[in-house]
């Protein structure tokens, strides 16, 4: 449950989409005649997005404790579900769904 | 009328195979938020105002978490910085379009900028159009997945404990998509014979994973250091001065393999 007041949320919300919308309109304001950007920006284009994914796949399991509760064993369980799923379809559906599936059947379940 | 109409007609049977996609995450983000108990108009202003499938879902985090504007904004350009580059490759395609310019600014995602800035458009259908209509099909694909999964929340016949880890599985199926494609560029023009050392081995064939490394493994640092309520700032300042550092090696390793899908130019 949110613990945030509502005006707290509105902010947070008002705040991730004006960051999302600086990165959509800033080029076209910065480079209205399509001058060429500097080097540094296009080689941090370039590097950014890979690394980001990283960021954010830690993001998503950084409340996992490998020292509490089930020890992470349903996390590390889904995560290799996921694994194995995008060898075999290259789907991103179906490894989505299959390891949340997994996951829920394993915290409702077996490690309720 | 029959402009609107023929734009529509080109515009559709591309953004269909979205559909899918759009209705299935949107599904599963509108699901996630009913079950951490949101009312309905949450996620669909959020879809509204933030439109960008990854941050969407982060936020439902930070929502969850102590109040922290500053690093809310900051993670939003960081995970959206990619749009910076579709950007620049759209300033001379949406040159000219009046009001249309600020819509598909506005509106631009992956899937969009994939559509607009590869599919051929007929000589007799207006490119101004169908890149609103290929921006408005999107969203409204992604609009009906949200409120379709929202509404199933409250008549699923199981309990939704665990649906959280959508988060984590969206993520890491990113992260393999990306891995796969960066070792596949590598292998294209694998020409020149290496000298075969296993340790040359293993810094060959981390290479091309260099950037997600990076972001792992500065986040799993900074993770260690700060806390996982605080992390997420260091990880990214660490993460850029590390590129900076590395500038030289890896743009060289790049220029080896060649431009990358033309997004960055």
């Amino acid at each position: 449950m949110m613990t945030m007041t509502t005006w707290q949320a509105v902010v947070t919300i008002a705040a991730v989409s004006l960051g999302t919308m600086l990165t959509r309109f800033l080029p076209f304001t910065l480079f209205p005649d399509s001058r060429r950007p500097p080097r540094t920006v296009t080689y941090l284009g370039r590097v950014l997005p890979h690394a980001m994914t990283g960021l954010l796949v830690v993001y998503a399991l950084k409340d996992v404790s490998p020292f509490s509760g089930s020890h992470g064993v349903p996390e590390a369980i889904a995560v290799l579900v996921i694994v194995l799923l995008h060898r075999w379809r290259h789907s991103m559906l179906v490894s989505v769904a299959g390891g949340t599936i997994m996951y829920m059947v394993l915290v409702q379940l077996v490690f309720a | 009328m029959a402009l609107l109409r023929t734009a529509f007609r080109a515009a559709l049977p591309p953004t269909l195979p979205i559909a899918a996609g759009f209705l299935f995450f949107g599904g599963s983000y509108g699901l996630l938020m009913h079950a951490k108990g949101f009312p309905i108009v949450y996620p669909l202003a959020m879809g509204y105002v933030i439109f960008a499938g990854s941050m969407e879902f982060v936020t439902v985090n930070l929502l969850l978490s102590p109040f922290a504007p500053w690093s809310a904004f900051m993670l939003a350009i960081m995970v959206n910085a990619r749009h910076l580059f579709y950007g620049l490759s759209m300033l001379d395609t949406f040159r000219g379009l009046g009001w249309r310019k600020p819509y598909l600014i506005f509106t631009m995602i992956d899937e969009t900028f994939a559509i607009d800035s590869s599919v051929h458009i007929p000589a007799l259908v207006d490119r101004g159009w169908f890149m609103v209509f290929v921006s408005a099909l999107c969203r409204s694909y992604w609009f009906g997945g949200i409120a379709l999964g929202w509404l199933a929340g409250g008549v699923l016949p199981f309990d939704t404990k665990g649906i959280e880890f959508v988060l984590a599985a969206l993520f890491l199926s990113i992260l393999l998509e990306q891995w796969d494609d960066d070792r596949n560029r590598r292998e294209d023009d694998d020409s020149h014979p290496r000298p075969h050392l296993a340790i040359a081995d293993l810094m060959d064939s981390a290479r091309p994973h260099a950037s997600a490394l990076i972001g792992l493994s500065a986040s799993a640092i900074c993770l260690a250091l700060f806390g996982p309520d605080r992390f997420m700032i260091p990880a990214m300042a660490l993460m850029l001065v590390t590129f900076l550092i590395l500038r030289t090696r890896l743009e060289a390793a790049d220029d080896e393999h060649g431009p990358r899908n033309g997004v960055a130019r």
